[in-house]
């Protein structure tokens, strides 16, 4: 085979190379750091295709003694896998080597596996599911530690390790690491970070071993968190229910116990923590593969009682302003309300000839507001009484901005308008080429909005645009600016933080869906709603996600952050108040219908409207 | 790192009951409060400007410079107990002002080759290359380019592939090697930063606080923040040495990145634990704001280390940021 083996520009064996004039390469289906496992042929079978898995070491080692370490190695995984029998551990059928490339024949496993799983698929996978392999995988590793004369330690068990084959039963693959802790001058790195036990790094290999690196895989499995990418020894302060509420209590538990720092405190034995997983599966009844939304958690519903409602004649979608004691929101009804704040007691309505769905701003005096009657509507906060109208050329949905004198709104007939606050004139207005209905936000001298093509803008006080950026579909939700990043959501569901002066994209964070949902900040935290139904806590200056809460629907009004806590509402109908640095439900209120607005809130009470024709002031606790 | 913080205190306090069990945790802020900065508060700015014109210790670099810019220096040796270098740096600066856009564009980046393995010099060095190869690419070329495009990823998305394109060059050129990286991107008013391994990247405020933006991949570090060791363990541990991420080990691997506001008028130091382990940081404090110059400053930094023995390679990269 020496001349025959045809290795192409990376050192892979091509497909069409034979091995020992027997083995046929058909592709390669893994590559490690030290070669790579082919599926491959065996010619010795030429009436049947029997196919086996070809595992290949390339010894790169320049030095004699590491190369005579590394070859080894590799006859040891052989002797090792030729003394084994367990369903779970694949056959051993030959090994060779040539020059620097060694060769073990195995069985192949028609299946795939747990990385790749996680790869392909979204969503948790089943608790069931994940406890029947997990079952599997503390009876072959009973099976390794009660080896005699010495007992096996397996000490790499991650999900790459571990095949699923085509019956669902796992089979353990690689066995070649015997990886001995050697301490260089500085930087060696040992085992798989992220899986293995604190001990390892001690260069200790017992039974608990694997019984951590077990819980770390199932850890992994059941959050989706890939621990190479946390701290070590983490996992215990990321417990799987606060990632992924559908695992059960009881399974959580075993995790815990598993992950214990101490070796003394896990499960002593495979078969202990094999008899803790089949009580979990019989206490949750989850033995059987179950789809992932089976399981519900149970809610506190709201003992929340409002302080006041208040109906009108319509839905209220746009949100409220809080000044001075008084609510101001507008209505599906055409009109704009002031409600005394205390007592929901009406004090006047005003009239305008098209639904409101913005949110009013207060300046002075003045109440500002759009309608989809096409007009900016300025109202006397005393009396109700229009000031002055300012007429733009389609329906307004976009909600004022007051700053430096003007007030900046955007309109359905695609510009954004800066009209002076005093007397209504209009200064400028500046054609974006698509529908506006984003809000305004002004900066320093510099004023961001979106619109319906997915362009955000970043104009001067002249009108002039100084940057703009483009998403992949429409920006609907109103910027917000924080320490020189502009944070934006889009219906392409992305969040995105730009670089305030320049535009550029620092980050992008991923949601399932689309978002309409303004983000709001703090302590470092960004959060946003988006039509997935989910409401996002992300990390600002990493981009990693903290947590997400599920709601029933779409969630396209804004979460807002008062004290410890978020509040939020969404189209299920319900307002939510949750924990906001861990995403931890507190309550849930009930209204009768679809809610998008954003809750106002003010010594600690939250105004909100719904579909349901009312408004809301609720106890914020 | 022997003394990093034992010397902070040190020099901050009279009493001497502060030992390095105790302040040897890292916070990620170590707040300072200067002198300087406590007699400033009660001038008017004018005074301000006034006395940092006229004070001694204030240096002509720390006057406002227009237009904004950025001025790096940089410090690189051996030590005194290494016959080579393992460590490798890359700097590129620039401006580009142009009709609307004022835009200082920075990309710094040390690494640190692994001694434990062969050839850390070639792993650091080609870390190097490659990292910086893919963000000129990705963030440069477009950002000089006529007409001006946008990079089709964000910036935290084309530095995490360029930590992989350093991974993979290491893996696949000189597969065994390993290096520490980090990165630091600096466009308008935000930095981002990508790091693996133990080399640090610290913003320096001019109102003397001093923060470590990366968090070691060491694993006697994660062991003191888990309560299983103390710091004064940690110190003499065997395997303080140990990190837990690098570049060319493990598969796959993950840079931690953030992006933070650049800290206007302060600095940005990225340097190797040639540098951190050795030199205090109340004396690195004292170093870059009394230099004359970035690079006269990295030539302190340097001479500080080896001063204290320079057990190990050093490397500075300190920028100077716009007021």
């Amino acid at each position: 085979m020496d001349s025959n083996i045809d290795t192409g520009f990376t050192g892979q064996l091509q497909a069409g190379t034979t091995l020992s004039n027997r083995y046929l390469i058909q592709e390669a289906i893994g590559i490690g750091g030290m070669g790579a496992v082919y599926r491959a042929r065996d010619l010795h079978f030429p009436n049947v295709i029997k196919l086996v898995a070809v595992k290949e070491m390339i010894n790169q080692a320049r030095d004699p003694l590491a190369r005579e370490t590394i070859l080894r190695n590799f006859e040891r995984e052989a002797n090792l896998l030729a003394t084994l029998s367990h369903p779970a551990i694949p056959r051993i059928y030959d090994y060779f080597t040539h020059k620097e490339r060694s060769y073990l024949i195995l069985e192949f496993i028609s299946g795939k596996d747990l990385e790749t799983i996680l790869k392909e698929t979204t969503g948790f996978l089943p608790e069931g599911k994940v406890v029947g392999w997990a079952v599997d995988l503390c009876d072959v590793l009973q099976y390794l530690h009660a080896h005699q004369p010495e007992a096996i330690i397996f000490r790499d068990m991650k999900p790459s390790n571990v095949m699923i084959n085509q019956h669902d039963h796992v089979v353990l693959v690689d066995f070649g690491i015997a990886k001995t802790f050697q301490t260089g001058e500085r930087g060696t790195i040992i085992g798989t970070e992220g899986y293995s036990p604190p001990e390892q790094y001690r260069g200790e290999a017992t039974a608990q071993a694997d019984i951590y690196a077990l819980g770390a895989t199932l850890h992994h499995l059941l959050t989706r968190r890939d621990p190479r990418f946390e701290p070590p020894f983490s996992f215990n302060e990321r417990p799987v229910r606060q990632i992924n509420p559908q695992v059960s209590p009881e399974l959580e538990s075993v995790l815990v116990t598993a992950l214990q720092y101490d070796p003394s405190e896990r499960f002593q034995t495979a078969e202990g923590m094999k008899a803790a997983l089949l009580d979990v599966s019989r206490k949750t009844g989850l033995s059987q593969p179950t789809s992932p939304y089976t399981t519900k958690v149970a809610v506190p519903q709201a003992s929340i009682t409002p302080l006041w409602t208040f109906s009108c004649a319509d839905e209220i979608r746009g949100t409220a302003t809080y000044v001075r004691d008084v609510i101001y929101f507008g209505s599906y009804d055409h009109h704009l309300y002031a409600l005394n704040a205390s007592s929901g007691k009406l004090l006047w309505k005003y009239a305008t000839d098209g639904g409101i769905v913005s949110k009013p701003a207060v300046f002075g005096d003045y109440v500002y507001s759009g309608s989809e009657d096409y007009r900016l509507h300025v109202v006397s906060t005393r009396t109700g009484s229009v000031t002055w109208t300012y007429f733009t050329n389609g329906p307004v949905r976009s909600s004022p901005y007051i700053a430096h004198g003007h007030v900046f709104i955007g309109s359905d007939d695609a510009s954004l308008h800066a009209v002076n606050l005093a007397n209504g004139r209009g200064i400028w207005k500046m054609d974006s080429g698509a529908l506006i209905r984003s809000t305004p936000l002004v900066n320093q001298d510099d004023i961001y909005f979106g619109n319906e093509a997915g362009e955000l803008f970043c104009l001067d006080f002249h009108g002039r645009i100084k940057w703009r950026f483009k998403a992949k579909r429409a920006i609907t939700s109103s910027p917000v600016v924080s320490d020189s990043f502009v944070f934006i959501s889009s219906l392409d569901a992305m969040l995105y933080a730009l670089e305030a002066k320049s535009g550029w994209v620092i980050w992008r964070f991923h949601l399932d869906k689309g978002s309409i949902s303004t983000p709001c900040l703090a302590d470092g935290l960004i959060f946003t709603g988006s039509v997935d139904g989910n409401i996002y806590c992300v990390d600002i200056h990493s981009a990693k996600e903290a947590w997400r809460f599920s709601t029933e629907h779409q969630v396209t009004g804004s979460p807002v952050i008062y004290k410890d806590a978020l509040y939020c509402g969404s189209v299920d109908g319900f307002i939510y108040c949750l924990e906001y640095r861990t995403g931890q439900l507190r309550w849930k209120f009930p209204t009768g219908n679809p809610i998008t607005a954003t809750p106002t809130i003010h010594d600690d009470v939250i105004y909100i409207g719904s579909t349901d024709h009312s408004f809301y002031a609720l106890p914020a606790t | 790192m022997p003394g990093f913080f034992q010397r902070l205190f040190r020099k901050r306090r009279t009493s001497p009951q502060t030992n390095l069990a105790e302040t040897s945790t890292d916070q990620p802020t170590q707040p300072h409060s200067k002198p300087l900065a406590e007699t400033a508060a009660e001038q008017t700015p004018a005074e301000q400007t006034l006395a940092e014109q006229t004070a001694g210790e204030r240096s002509p670099d720390q006057t406002l410079l227009k237009p904004p810019q950025l001025i790096v220096g940089i410090g690189h040796s051996a030590g005194k107990q290494r016959d080579h270098n393992e460590d490798s740096l890359f700097t590129l600066t620039s401006t580009l002002f142009s009709d609307e856009i004022r835009l200082p564009f920075g990309l710094y980046i040390v690494a640190d080759g692994m001694g434990g393995h062969q050839h850390g010099e070639i792993a650091s060095g080609i870390a190097v290359r490659a990292m910086a190869g893919l963000v000129i690419n990705e963030v440069f070329s477009p950002l000089i380019s006529l007409p001006p495009t946008d990079p089709t990823e964000s910036l935290q998305e084309i530095m995490r592939r360029g930590i992989q394109a350093a991974h993979l060059a290491i893996l696949k050129q000189t597969p065994g090697g390993g290096t520490t990286l980090t990165g630091v991107l600096i466009l308008g008013d935000q930095m981002t930063i990508a790091h693996v391994g133990d080399s640090r990247a610290y913003t320096i405020h001019p109102d003397g606080r001093i923060q470590v933006l990366t968090r070691d991949h060491s694993l006697v570090k994660r062991l003191v923040e888990l309560g299983q060791i103390t710091s004064a363990e940690a110190a003499v541990h065997p395997q303080r040495n140990v990190l837990y991420r690098a570049l060319g080990q493990g598969e796959p691997i993950d840079a931690e990145i953030v992006t933070v506001p650049s800290p206007k008028s302060g600095y940005v130091l990225l340097c190797s634990d040639g540098l951190w382990g050795v030199v205090a940081e109340q004396e690195v404090f004292d170093l870059v704001t009394s230099a004359p110059s970035p690079a006269q400053a990295c030539q302190s930094l340097v001479a500080a280390a080896n001063a204290a023995g320079g057990p190990d390679n050093i490397t500075a990269i300190l920028i100077r940021l716009p007021d």
